[in-house]
């Protein structure tokens, strides 16, 4: 089975947590683990964060989700339209920020590869950046899975 | 988020209880910071056990009020994170500068 969705949010960080736990409600219809639940949860928050933090400096912009669910994989792209990552292979190193001054932990692309099966990241021909995220989930075999 | 604190035997407990992402995180800034310029204080323990949700920004936040307190010879404690925070926490070594009691 395939099924797939679009969410288009505003770069705001009152919209994180509304991201985060709309993907994971889709995700969830395939009856992954709990832990990968909150996997998926804590990389598109990550990926999220990032899009609202850096894309838009100053400004709100777009920022679109797409999701599509095929049986046990999940491929979750996240793209925004502002002013790129400047060194997509630098932004990924662990603790590597460009904005220190701001407690910024540089952490946010080591999370999402710790914790998605592959992470792409790559500046848009257009304007801005799209990451893309896939993961193999883990399905509960029970049919009825409690709800956390 | 909410964060409630209280001072025992010099011990500040600062418990945060919610989500710790980028909407949440300059409120638990500077409510930590508020928190932590009590004077008495010789340790600080931060008890993630109603924390349901944290990701990367909350790492940036612990690690400042770590050299803050570092200015001042504070140590910071960890209790108590869900196994997801655990993660997290392991992943990016913040154990190492906070150390995990029970």
């Amino acid at each position: 089975m395939k099924n797939e969705m679009t969410l288009h949010i505003k770069s705001l960080s009152i919209n994180e947590a509304f991201a985060r736990s709309t993907v994971a409600a889709f995700c969830a219809q395939v009856n992954p683990t709990l832990e990968d639940i909150i996997d998926i949860k804590t990389a598109v928050s990550e990926a999220v964060t990032n899009s609202v933090v850096h894309a838009y400096p100053n400004t709100v912009g777009d920022i679109k989700i797409n999701v599509v669910l095929k049986n046990d994989q999940v491929v979750i792209t996240i793209t925004d339209y502002g002013i790129g990552i400047f060194d997509t292979a630098k932004a990924r190193e662990p603790f590597y920020t460009t904005k220190p001054d701001e407690e910024r932990s540089g952490m946010g692309f080591t999370v999402m590869e710790s914790f998605m099966d592959s992470v792409d990241v790559k500046n848009n021909s257009t304007r801005g950046v799209t990451i893309k995220m896939t993961k193999k989930l883990s399905l509960e075999t029970k049919a009825m899975v409690a709800n956390d | 988020m909410q964060i409630k604190n209280r001072l025992y035997n010099n011990t500040l407990y600062i418990s945060l209880s919610g989500e710790l992402d980028e909407m949440s995180a300059n409120f638990t800034r500077n409510e930590m910071d508020n928190i932590m310029q009590i004077s008495q204080i010789k340790q600080i323990v931060i008890d993630l056990s109603e924390l349901n949700f944290m990701d990367s920004t909350g790492i940036g936040i612990l690690i400042g009020r770590y050299k803050k307190m570092k200015l001042k010879n504070i140590p910071i404690f960890i209790c108590n994170p869900n196994n997801h925070i655990e993660k997290i926490f392991k992943m990016t070594g913040l154990y190492e500068i906070m150390p995990k009691i029970s």
